[in-house]
């Protein structure tokens, strides 16, 4: 027993680290400046410090790992939302003690984030939960920092507003922002995505049939992945007008060329074992691109759908920045920011980053469940 | 009467390298009789594979002749009369071991009812039944090329070339796989040619055992086996076995060059 204690109080050196923080806090106090209008009352402020002590005392305790875990994780951020709570009307008016006890429970949340990881369970289960746990933790942390720092110093809305405020833009502009969606993913960027990479791919299958086409085909999609889409964007809203067309068009010129290149190489990737094996059985040249050089080619499609799933997604908010109908993601982006809504420029950029992830996400679990036998993810 | 599934007349084959020409077959003669069990054994760069695909037509020779049941190894090869065996099992890592075996009955264009029955009847030749629904990566090297062999059985193809196809295995793994060829040989009445650079291999498997020598590759000596059909593996402690290996030991020796 004494053997356990002594080597979780050596191994949660995040809770010294934590306990330091806050007992140089107590020295500081207080947690705002004398001038600030809202103090904390003496309540909370008991509250801020019992709970973050009390979470680093937990951490040494030799107790099962999943149980420290969650009790420094209900600690920490207990503490955590009473200090920043204590912000509103105060921005910009916190002291140096504020951000020692935001550091001293950023500290627990590392430690409850290590003994998460440290967790084997036997079930896929639980394992899935606790990979969601971990980067969500993380995740949180890096929005409670992102809090404190812009709110705790006052920095200025129009230089980076803090993430609840752009939280709240989100949750009233709801419908403007599915329209943007609708407009620009899944108008835009859907059509665009499937024609680039559908024509990438047949034009590489194209090109690996007939040599001419290779030689000559090539060098001009190597030309076309050049174009800048600044140049680009203009001539499709001429070409196509101010619709999602033009967008699309765009989306499809950047999406195509890593498609194609992407897919011949992939065609080259099957082993010439494998082909004298085709060969050998008279195989004509259909079966053997079925059978075998499309199947092994399937690691390197899949890459250029991974690609393709993120520049589509850049391509057609930029593309919009050229001319478009009074919505889209893009068009939203560039009159809020001459409006100075920053925060619905950032709601933008959230709601972007959401749909890309996703968008990467599904394109990896097709991958994951198409190429199960690559190396790769045999282990997985 | 037995005729030449395999039959070569001053066979030769020379490569154009970088570095010049390559004569890696030259004035080959060779005959392979219907049920034959042939072994090709040499030192590396002796040109024993590169007739195997001159057979198979993976090469062309470039002088010569070469008939294969009695036609071009092209026409050969387009009527699918050899099964290939590699010296890796080149199983497909998508396919499971029966989807495997039931690659060459797809594109021969059997049908589902044949196929099955097919890849049963293969799977319980190499002792593979129960293994099926296996993905390659999933079973011993040994396995695999178990499984690639009965991939080479399940069509109807009299000739079965065999480029060492138990190079890669281990001793112990291998004398198991060279007893259960020779009983596969016997039950399934197939031709066989079987490259090796292992003396007792060849010795131990075949009718015939063909000795080459490098730089140009060429025939040396074709030693008729006198052992027995039946060989347990203890066949090869008897003089008679060790008489063979000799003489394929001897011809390997003639062959050799020291100079390179």
């Amino acid at each position: 027993m004494s053997a356990l204690m002594r080597t979780s109080l050596l191994t949660s050196w995040q809770g010294w680290l934590s306990l330091a923080l806050s007992l140089a806090a107590l020295a500081t106090l207080p947690l705002l400046d004398p001038d600030a209008v809202a103090r904390f009352a003496p309540m909370a402020l008991f509250a801020i410090f019992a709970l973050s002590i009390a979470g680093a005392v937990v951490s040494f305790l030799p107790l099962p790992p999943l149980f420290l875990a969650a009790a420094i994780f209900v600690f920490c951020h207990l503490s955590t939302s009473i200090l920043i709570s204590g912000l509103s009307g105060n921005e910009g008016k916190a002291a140096t003690a504020f951000f020692l006890m935001i550091a001293a429970n950023w500290l627990l949340a590392w430690r409850c984030v290590s003994l998460l990881s440290e967790i084997r369970t036997r079930s896929r289960f639980a394992d899935g939960l606790l990979g969601l746990a971990i980067p969500a933790i993380f995740g949180a942390w890096l929005l409670i920092l992102w809090e404190a720092l812009t709110r705790g110093f006052g920095v200025p809305f129009i230089l980076l507003p803090p993430p609840s405020s752009i939280g709240l833009r989100i949750a009233a502009s709801l419908s403007i922002l599915w329209a943007d969606v609708q407009q620009t993913i899944f108008k835009a960027v859907l059509a665009g995505y499937i024609l680039g990479c559908s024509a990438g791919f047949v034009v590489a299958i194209l090109a690996d049939r007939f040599a001419f086409l290779r030689a000559g085909l090539m060098p001009i999609g190597n030309l076309m992945s050049a174009l800048p889409i600044i140049g680009v964007a203009p001539v499709m809203v001429m070409w196509f007008g101010f619709d999602w067309q033009s967008k699309a068009a765009v989306v499809t010129i950047m999406t195509f060329f890593p498609m194609l290149v992407n897919t011949v190489a992939g065609l080259s990737a099957s082993g010439t074992m494998e082909r004298d094996l085709m060969r050998s059985y008279a195989s004509d040249y259909r079966q053997t691109l079925m059978k075998l050089r499309l199947p092994a080619a399937m690691p390197f499609i899949f890459n250029a759908l991974k690609i393709n799933s993120t520049l589509a997604l850049i391509g057609a908010i930029v593309a919009e920045f050229f001319g478009t109908p009074i919505v889209g993601m893009g068009f939203r982006i560039s009159t809020e920011i001459g409006r100075m809504n920053v925060d619905m420029v950032w709601a933008e950029i959230a709601v972007a980053a959401l749909a890309g992830s996703l968008f990467y996400g599904v394109v990896a679990l097709a991958e994951r469940a198409t190429t199960f036998w690559h190396p790769s993810n045999r282990g997985g | 009467m037995t005729y030449s599934v395999v039959s070569a007349r001053n066979l030769g084959l020379t490569f154009e390298t970088g570095d010049g020409l390559v004569h890696a077959l030259s004035d080959v003669d060779l005959d392979v009789k219907k049920g034959d069990f042939v072994s090709f054994i040499g030192p590396s760069g002796c040109g024993k594979t590169t007739f195997l695909r001159v057979i198979a037509d993976l090469e062309r020779a470039t002088s010569g002749e070469i008939l294969v049941n009695g036609m071009t190894p092209e026409e050969a090869r387009k009527s699918r009369s050899y099964g290939y065996v590699f010296q890796a099992p080149a199983l497909y890592p998508w396919r499971t071991i029966e989807n495997n075996i039931a690659l060459p009955l797809e594109i021969m264009g059997y049908s589902t009812a044949e196929r099955a029955s097919r890849i049963e009847r293969t799977l319980d030749l190499v002792n593979l039944s129960g293994f099926g629904k296996k993905y390659p990566w999933q079973l011993s090297g040994g396995m695999q090329q178990r499984a690639s062999i009965a991939r080479a059985l399940a069509f109807d193809a009299d000739l079965l070339l065999m480029d060492e196809p138990f190079g890669a295995l281990d001793e112990i793994v291998r004398d198991h796989l060279n007893e259960q060829l020779l009983k596969l040989w016997e039950r399934t009445q197939k031709t066989i040619c079987f490259v090796t650079h292992s003396i007792p291999e060849a010795v131990y498997l075949s009718t015939k055992i063909v000795v080459m020598s490098p730089r140009p590759g060429r025939v040396t000596d074709v030693i008729t086996s006198t052992l027995p059909k039946e060989r347990p593996l203890d066949i090869r402690e008897t003089p008679e076995f060790l008489a063979i290996a000799h003489r394929v030991r001897e011809g390997l020796r003639a062959g050799h060059s020291y100079e390179e």
